[in-house]
């Protein structure tokens, strides 16, 4: 489909996997370069600060004057954090250690809704999580905290409870412990980072179609060629909306399947 | 699949790059600001969150306590006047009753009284009355005597005179003390 719009006028540029790798501006050869989406996950950082740095400061003035009631904007920062406090640390690890967690999946789930949602804000236009590295440092500190709260609870049991799960023939154990040790340490965190990866990728790509596709139609294409364009741009639309669906919803995932794996790992019995 | 769609997307010429291959600059970026958010989260945001959320907890259930309190006072109260109310309701029947007991002393008292002022009176009368008595039995006694020493010596001295003038005397006599009496 694609190569017979790019045959049509020669014009039509389709999205490539170039997009995630735009231009280095500073710092170029060295570990510190920056490029449009480094600069984007820059300032998804700084916004987030400021806006949790406000919501704080409402929290402090409460407790200072006393007042238990909230007002309409301190009230939206409560049931922000509240959705990651009850909903999902509470709910799956109990009040004592959905606290000892909260940090972790507080910032696991803000930062991967913040990075993902750029991918439909003007301007900006690509998600913070479109580039592995968000993606594989979050999986990486959820698989270091479910491991840590394992070894914490039950030592180096942790380990044999994983792969020797009880109440299996010893026989089997050839047949199941290389798969729990595949599906445990190595499938976990993987699978939570290209979920969120491919996800962002996908999305921004068929935007990027969508969009260009419009574009093309509108301004290059001839006749009633050009009727497609409304299409295309509907298209573009639902799409949009699609994505902060998908932006929402992958922050929740993989904020609850790091819960789930800590709970997992503080299980008495695997 | 994943391989096949970037290989589609990829523009024919150039190398497309692995985007499972994190560049160095990425890794480091990401960390960067994973970090930063943590610290922030951990020791900004939420302990503020949490202190919050405590005290709203705090101040709700003072009130309730307060409340509580509230009603229990009055509840209190409620008894406390209901107890005077009896009291007072007792103490005023006992003072009724005590005020009739009197009453019925006093009229006892009074009737006594009066019953001995009666008698004593009643005493006085009649001793009066015998001193009278005694007095006027006396008085005509002596006069009594009087007039039989009179009447005597008229009789004696009549001596020669008869009937007639004995009679004459004592019918004189009377008439003299009927005349006195008059």
């Amino acid at each position: 489909m694609l190569s017979l719009f790019a045959a049509e006028g020669g014009e039509f540029h389709p999205p490539s996997i170039f997009e995630f790798y735009p231009e280095i501006v500073a710092f170029e050869g060295t570990p510190f370069a920056i490029n449009r989406i480094m600069m984007i996950r820059l300032i998804v950082m700084v916004v987030l600060i400021v806006l949790f740095w406000l919501w704080t400061n409402k929290f402090n003035k409460a407790v200072k004057t006393g007042n238990v009631v909230p007002g309409r904007f301190q009230l939206l920062g409560e049931m922000a954090l509240n959705f990651v406090r009850k909903t999902i640390a509470h709910d799956q690890l109990g009040e004592k250690d959905g606290e000892r967690f909260l940090p972790l999946l507080t910032t696991i789930f803000f930062m991967v809704f913040g990075m993902n949602i750029t991918g439909i804000i003007p301007f900006a236009n690509i998600a913070g999580t479109s580039v592995i590295g968000i993606p594989l440092v979050l999986a990486a500190a959820a698989y270091v905290t479910f491991i840590y709260a394992g070894v914490k609870k039950h030592g180096v049991k942790f380990f044999k409870n994983s792969l020797f799960p009880s109440g299996v023939p010893p026989a089997f154990y050839i047949l199941v412990t290389p798969i729990e040790l595949l599906s445990t340490f190595i499938l976990r965190p993987v699978t939570l980072a290209l979920r969120l990866l491919m996800n962002m990728i996908a999305g921004h790509l068929l935007l990027v179609l969508c969009f260009s596709a419009t574009q093309f139609f509108f301004f290059q294409a001839e006749g009633l060629m050009s009727l497609f364009g409304a299409g295309t741009l509907l298209f573009g639309f639902a799409f949009t909306l699609f994505e902060i669906l998908v932006s929402v919803l992958q922050a929740y995932v993989f904020t609850l399947l790091t819960t789930v794996y800590i709970q997992l790992a503080l299980a008495d019995e695997h | 699949m994943i391989s096949r769609i970037l290989a589609a997307t990829a523009p024919e010429g150039g190398e497309a790059p692995n985007p499972l291959l994190p560049a160095d600059y990425d890794i480091l970026w990401s960390s960067v600001v994973f970090v930063v958010l943590l610290v922030f989260f951990w020791f900004k945001v939420l302990p503020g969150f949490k202190k919050m959320l405590d005290e709203r907890a705090k101040a709700i259930e003072g009130r309730l306590a307060e409340a509580e309190a509230a009603q229990r006072a009055a509840e209190e109260r409620t008894n406390q006047v209901e107890a005077e109310q009896a009291q007072l309701r007792a103490e005023s029947s006992s003072i009724r009753e005590e005020a009739r007991a009197e009453g019925a002393a006093i009229l006892a008292e009074l009737k006594q009284q009066a019953s001995k002022d009666a008698e004593r009176m009643a005493e006085v009368t009649k001793s009066t009355l015998i001193a009278e008595r005694d007095s006027a039995a006396n008085a005509l006694q002596n006069e009594i005597g009087a007039l039989a020493i009179e009447l005597a010596s008229r009789i004696v001295g009549e001596k020669l005179a008869d009937d007639k003038v004995a009679n004459k005397v004592v019918d004189q006599f009377i008439a003299e003390l009927e005349s006195k009496k008059a």
